[in-house]
């Protein structure tokens, strides 16, 4: 890697990774929200998220990436967790079992008539979490030096 | 409608995740599980207690009816192994506080520790066949961490092969499901028991309940499948060999019993003899290999399968009085397994050693390490003060009432030869020459004996308060042996 004298300029890599990562993001985002009623969800969305920012890892050195996504991924995974959890628990505090769903439409600006649920935050919880979880892995071989 | 029956379960789910935050603070991390683990033990017995005098507790999760959602349902089954699984976390906990390297509680100790409770609960409370896999996966993720968090030579060698025998298991535990949601369409415990009434429990039903108890078996270490347990529950350190040890088998043995009395129990002159015959054969070689070791470790972890044998014993008679035996078994033995694990790490951290060859005369510079060893000990073998010995002999009783006079008879000598191998341990470790250096004599252990004599408590007390728990046996027996009331309080018909 400090080798200067072999040092590439990868353009064509980096132009590319630029206006894909956006698309992978943005579709990773559709199937988040689109796993209510089609086929989709926190699962698949999370591992879509976690690609485009692997392929950003790919692309560009491991420092610059740590600048422009400040997470601690660990710490990810807790707070997915948490927050499945307390959407359980928010239905026990309404004296309903763990877990119970509450949904209600809403009028939203953009989007007239929307279904809003309580499953949503809990899969945000899956979301987060397997970002979280495949990240760690990944980073966590990508650093550790033989 | 009570949230209390997820309780066991949340609590230390809620502070495992919460305590990932926080990996580098020592102090936060050994606070809030110490704190957690107490109030377990503390809202296990309130628990127990409810459900004692009023039935069966339920809860539907997200309020779905229940064959078609998830259920969780603390029977008084459920509810005594969530007390004996707190009780033996708390004890490893604070042992574990003494014992762990700082450079293991760094690496997310505690929160794995959660988990595993967590997992074993859910275990326990849990009235739904995929639930159980799920739950058993939580408990097997958190202790395939567990036991190779250090990761020395011998650690890593030892858990992978843990790990690919309970990766197996998983998968035929998936089979069997499939199976036995393509034969009856359900997975709901109660309704499956329904089902399978139903179809009386013929020819292909025998089959998955053959093939659950080869799953149930690998978890909880019976005759053909126990070969990975020794060995790899020789690594981990003391608090966590003590954990494994005390709860983990015993979550495949509850399973056991929990299929094989509310599910099939339609055929018990093929299962139930099938089960009484790996009984036979698990005590049998389980003692030998005790008998064969010299490492302290070791002995123990031959013991765990010997004594697994007990419990399904029980099972494979299949009276009233057989299955209270077991589990007043289930009870005395994973606090005594427990204790006497924290013991081989007490002694390990005075001598440095495990192997009984290079200890000796214990006894003079640590007396009070070797006295509660040794109540602890001829406990394990069945002496009449003490626990041990009333769970053997209702077992025994049962076994002659019903006329098997060949797996009594093999009781009676596995008994003799657990005393043998014990004896051998104190004989060893604690007489004769001092082996160890003046500066090891002179080690303080008053705070590592701390967590290990209410164990010892315990088990005098099963044994001076044995006709009260008995009784509280029988009554347990006496629901398993009756799923109509499970089944009822279930569906609610």
């Amino acid at each position: 890697m400090k080798n200067n004298s072999f040092k590439s300029n990868e353009v064509m890599l980096h132009t590319v990774t630029r206006i894909v990562t956006f698309i992978i993001l943005s579709f990773s985002v559709y199937l988040f929200f689109a796993g209510h009623n089609d086929p989709g969800g926190g699962f698949i969305g999370g591992l879509m998220t976690a690609s485009a920012f692997l392929l950003m890892y790919l692309a560009f050195d491991m420092d610059s990436i740590k600048k422009a996504l400040p997470f601690n991924f660990t710490a990810l995974i807790a707070i997915g967790l948490l927050l499945a959890i307390f959407t359980g628990v928010s239905s026990m505090l309404a004296g309903d079992p763990f877990l119970t769903q509450y949904f209600r439409y809403f009028q939203l600006p953009i989007l007239g008539e929307t279904e809003l649920t309580t499953a949503l935050p809990f899969d945000l919880g899956i979301y987060l979490v397997v970002i979280g979880i495949a990240l760690t892995i990944i980073l966590t071989i990508a650093e550790d030096d033989a | 409608m009570s949230n209390l029956v997820i309780l066991p379960i949340l609590l230390p789910f809620i502070v495992g995740s919460f305590l990932i935050l926080f990996a580098k603070h020592h102090g936060i991390q050994r606070f809030l599980t110490a704190i957690t683990m107490v109030g377990l033990l503390l809202f296990s017995f309130y628990l127990a207690t409810l459900v004692y005098q009023e039935g069966i507790y339920t809860l539907q999760l997200g309020n779905w009816p229940a064959p078609f959602g998830i259920v969780l349902v603390a029977d008084m089954f459920a509810t005594m192994m969530i007390i004996l699984s707190s009780i033996v976390g708390v004890a490893c906990l604070f042992f574990a506080f003494q014992t762990i390297s700082s450079e293991r509680e760094r690496y997310y100790f505690y929160p794995f520790y959660l988990f595993l409770i967590a997992g074993v609960n859910g275990a326990f409370l849990t009235g739904d066949l995929f639930n159980l896999f799920v739950f058993f996966e939580v408990m097997l993720i958190a202790s395939y961490a567990l036991i190779v968090l250090g990761g020395t030579k011998y650690q890593l060698r030892e858990s992978f092969k843990y790990v690919v025998i309970n990766v197996f298991a998983s998968i035929l535990f998936i089979v069997g499901v499939a199976y036995l949601y393509s034969v009856t369409g359900t997975l709901n415990f109660a309704d499956l028991a329904i089902r399978v009434a139903e179809l009386e429990q013929q020819g292909v039903l025998n089959v998955i309940a053959i093939l659950f108890l080869v799953v149930f078996g690998m978890k909880g270490a019976l005759f053909p499948l126990y070969f990975w347990l020794p060995r790899s529950y020789y690594g981990p350190p003391a608090a966590i060999a003590a954990l494994f040890g005390g709860l983990l088998t015993k979550v495949g043995i509850y399973a056991i019993i929990r299929t094989f009395t509310l599910i099939f129990n339609h055929d018990p002159s093929f299962t139930h003899t099938i089960i009484l015959a790996l009984a036979g054969f698990t005590m049998f070689f389980g003692v030998l290999g005790a008998v064969s070791q010299f490492d302290f470790k070791r002995i123990l972890s031959y013991h765990i399968i010997s004594q697994v044998g007990y419990m399904v014993m029980g099972l494979g008679i299949f009276t009233p009085l057989a299955l209270a035996g077991a589990i007043y078994y289930i009870a005395h033995h994973i606090i005594v397994k427990a204790a006497l694990f924290l013991f081989a790490g007490a002694t390990e951290k005075i001598t440095g050693t495990t192997e009984l060859k290079k200890m000796g005369g214990l006894l003079k510079t640590h007396p009070w390490l070797a006295w509660l060893f040794f109540i602890s000990a001829i406990s394990l073998a069945g002496i009449p003060p003490l626990s041990g010995f009333f769970s053997k002999f209702a077992l025994i009783l049962a076994g002659f009432e019903e006329g098997r006079y060949v797996i009594v008879t093999v009781a009676l000598i596995v008994g003799l030869l657990t005393l043998f191998s014990m004896m051998k341990i104190f004989i060893y470790a604690f007489w004769g020459e001092q082996k160890h250096t003046e500066q090891q004599a002179k080690m303080p252990i008053g705070k590592l004996l701390l967590p290990i004599a209410p164990l010892v408590v315990l088990t005098i007390g099963l044994g001076f308060g044995a006709e009260p728990i008995f009784q509280y046996s029988l009554q347990v027996a006496d629901e398993l042996l009756n799923p109509s009331v499970y089944i009822e309080s279930v569906l609610k018909e």
